[in-house]
């Protein structure tokens, strides 16, 4: 038996002292994203304290992400402030839609990068100050794979999917749709022309989220909105 | 490729590990992903030599331990192993799964000199 550390005498022949020296490990055991995540939860005790409502919207691009959240703005604004930070690859585009929309938003441009992450959320609430007792949407990189993995201290992700998109969604992008807490089907309006099936969809869903709330609406129509709306103002 | 930050990240925990632990070069690298966590072992193979280029750790070796996926089956009331978030329970065959395990993105050792 080796005499160092029990290994039963792997290294000894080597040298034993000598050799163990030579292979010193370091137990580290730390996540990952442990930095990130430490970001996030500064930022979640920040919004709390102050009693707002953050929401992390993902979905691929063009599900209507952008849209929703002006038709959002509209119909919340009278009852509670909106504030919006809007991710994209590039261009300041969303964010200027946001702001005719009626509410102050911050664009954040991740360049390369394919997901918003909990610090550049952090440098955006400070630029943007959301005032207390206010809804802050944050409208994530169009992407069902990365966006998954980073928590920015929302209180929930919200994903999005357009029916021009496929049922299929949710199983091939498990990830996106069990880290999401509510569903948003939208674009109902085109259901008469498409062969999407509502069912199926929600199933697929269920299946890698049993508890995944699902709304059915059209952004550009109005069509379903109360039922979106009704669960902000019961998260709220 | 959040693989790409994901690594980046390794190494930010590296660095900040070898100012306690006071080691100055990385042989190896033990990161333990489970199954069904949002990162692909082979992207984080492709990435790691472009991020550790240059570091401490950049002869390092890096050995990827993978966490089998788990979940507790709310029918059957007892934890069950799964490869995918969308698998049935083996037992009954329903889809009431919650995952309990298997999504592990972690830094577990280090050997270094």
């Amino acid at each position: 038996m080796c005499t160092v550390c029990g290994c039963g005498g792997k290294y000894e022949k080597f040298g034993g002292a000598r050799a163990h020296e030579a292979r010193r490990i370091v137990r580290v055991e730390q996540d990952i994203l442990a930095k990130n995540n430490a970001h996030a939860e500064k930022n979640r005790e920040w919004l709390k304290a102050r009693n707002i409502l953050a929401l992390n919207l993902v979905s691929s691009p063009g599900s209507g992400k952008t849209t929703l959240l002006e038709k959002t703005i509209a119909h919340m604004k009278a009852t509670r402030p909106v504030f919006v930070i809007e991710g994209d690859q590039q261009t300041n585009f969303d964010a200027e839609r946001i702001r005719e929309a009626g509410a102050p938003a911050v664009q954040i441009n991740t360049g390369k990068g394919c997901h918003l992450d909990a610090q550049m959320v952090n440098d955006a609430i400070r630029t943007l100050h959301p005032q207390e007792n206010s809804l802050l949407l944050i409208e994530n990189v169009g992407n069902l794979v990365c966006p998954a993995s980073f928590d920015l201290g929302e209180a929930c992700k919200v994903a999005i999917l357009s029916v021009t998109e496929g049922e299929d969604k949710p199983m091939k992008y498990p990830d996106m749709f069990s880290a999401a807490k509510v569903m948003i089907l939208n674009k109902i309006d085109l259901l008469p022309h498409l062969d999407f099936d509502v069912d199926q969809c929600i199933s697929y869903a269920k299946r890698v989220n049993p508890g995944i709330h699902v709304v059915m609406l059209s952004a550009r129509t109005g069509e379903g909105f109360e039922g979106w709306a009704d669960w902000i103002e019961g998260m709220i | 490729m959040h693989e790409m930050s994901l690594m980046q990240s390794v190494l930010d925990i590296i660095e900040d590990a070898s100012i306690s632990g006071k080691f100055t070069k990385v042989k190896k690298i033990c990161l333990e992903i489970g199954v069904l966590s949002c990162v692909d072992a082979g992207a984080l193979d492709f990435c790691f030599d472009a991020v550790m280029c240059g570091t401490m750790a950049q002869d390092a070796i890096l050995e990827i331990v993978k966490k089998q996926g788990q979940g507790w089956c709310v029918a059957c009331s007892k934890t069950v192993e799964i490869g995918e978030r969308y698998d049935p329970c083996p037992f009954c065959g329903g889809h009431q799964i919650q995952v309990t395990g298997g999504e592990e993105m972690r830094v577990k050792e280090l050997e270094v000199e």
